[in-house]
C-alpha cells in the first residue's frame, strides 16, 4: 500500500470529516493517523472547534425578533390578499 | 449526493407554495419557521452586526414571500432562501464598507494551507460553549476568515448543509466548496492556536512543511 505523508492527510482532512471519503483512502489514513501523533492532534482539534461552532447554543434570536418578523409578514399577506380578485 | 433533496420533501414543498400562491399565505410560517434562525445567523455571521442582520433576514423572508411564485421548486426551499439570504447579506456588506468584489473571490488553487503544527491539544469541553469569553472568542475566530472561506464555513458546519447546496447557494462549483472548506477550518483551528487559546505544546521548528 502507498503511504499518506502529512501534506496528503491535511489534503484530505476536511473531506474525511465529511465522511466523503473513499474506503481505500479513509484505510490509508487512518494508518497515517495511527503512525503520527501530529496530524492525529490536527484531526481532533479541528473537530473539536467545529463541534463548538455547531452548538445550538451559542444561537440566540435578538429578543423580539419573532413579533417583528411577524409583523411585516402579515402586512405582506394583507397587501397579498387585496391584490387577488 | 443528490442537490435535489428528498423527492417526497419537494414534492410536499411544492403543494405547501401552491396553497400559499392560492390565497392562504399564512402558510408561509410552515415553510420559514424550521429556518428562520438560521437565515438569522447566516446573516449575522457574514454581517457581524445583529441590527443589520436582522434586517437582511426579514428582507429575505419578505424577498423569498414575494418571489414565491417565481420560485421553480427543483431545488428546495430552503437552498433558494439561503441564496437570497447570502446574497442580501453580500449587498448590505459592499454597501457598507465598500468591500471590493475582489474580496469575494477567493483563490481555490491547489496549495494546500499548512496549519500550525502542535504536538498536542488540550480539547475544549463542549460545555463551556455557553461562557461568554468562549462564545467571543468563536465569534472572533469565525470573523477572522475571509469572507468567501467564512461564506462557505457557515452553510456547512453551522447551518448545517450538504455540499453539494453550499456549492449552489454560492454559485461555485462542489471542488472549489471543498477546497474553501478545508482553508476554513484550518485557519479556524489555527486562530485558537495563534490566539493563545488553548493550552497546548506547539513544536519548535515544524518538521514537515
Amino acid at each position: 500500500m502507498i503511504k499518506l505523508n502529512c501534506e496528503d492527510v491535511r489534503r484530505e482532512i476536511s473531506n474525511y470529516i465529511d465522511n466523503d471519503i473513499s474506503p481505500v483512502n479513509r484505510k490509508l489514513l487512518e494508518a497515517h493517523l495511527e503512525q503520527c501523533q501530529y496530524c492525529a492532534v490536527l484531526l481532533d482539534s479541528v473537530h473539536n472547534v467545529l463541534v463548538l461552532i455547531a452548538d445550538e447554543r451559542r444561537f440566540e434570536l435578538p429578543a423580539g425578533f419573532g413579533t417583528r418578523l411577524r409583523q411585516r409578514l402579515n402586512e405582506e399577506f394583507a397587501d397579498f390578499k387585496s391584490k387577488r380578485p | 449526493m443528490n442537490s435535489q433533496g428528498d423527492p417526497e420533501i419537494l414534492e410536499q414543498e411544492r403543494r405547501l407554495i401552491a396553497e400559499i400562491l392560492a390565497g392562504d399565505p399564512e402558510r408561509f410560517y410552515e415553510l420559514i419557521a424550521p429556518i428562520e434562525k438560521r437565515v438569522y445567523f447566516t446573516a449575522y455571521e457574514i454581517l457581524q452586526s445583529s441590527t443589520e442582520a436582522e434586517d437582511v433576514a426579514q428582507e429575505a423572508i419578505l424577498k423569498a414571500f414575494r418571489g414565491l411564485a417565481t420560485f421553480r421548486g427543483d431545488s428546495k426551499f430552503s437552498t433558494w432562501l439561503f441564496r437570497i439570504t447570502v446574497n442580501e447579506a453580500r449587498m448590505r456588506l459592499r454597501k457598507n464598507k465598500e468591500v471590493s468584489l475582489e474580496l469575494l473571490v477567493a483563490d481555490d488553487g491547489e496549495t494546500v494551507y499548512t496549519p500550525i503544527q502542535l504536538a498536542d491539544w488540550r480539547e475544549i469541553p463542549l460545555e463551556t460553549v455557553v461562557r461568554k469569553d468562549l462564545a467571543d472568542h468563536l465569534e472572533n475566530a469565525i470573523a477572522s476568515l475571509p469572507l468567501s472561506y467564512r461564506e462557505v464555513l457557515i452553510l456547512r458546519d453551522i447551518d448545517g448543509i450538504n455540499i453539494v447546496q453550499t456549492a449552489d447557494i454560492l454559485g461555485i462549483t462542489v471542488a472549489n466548496v471543498k477546497v474553501r472548506l478545508l482553508r476554513a477550518r484550518l485557519m479556524l483551528r489555527d486562530y485558537f492556536v495563534s490566539e493563545n487559546l488553548i493550552r497546548a505544546s506547539t513544536t519548535v521548528g515544524a518538521k514537515r512543511k
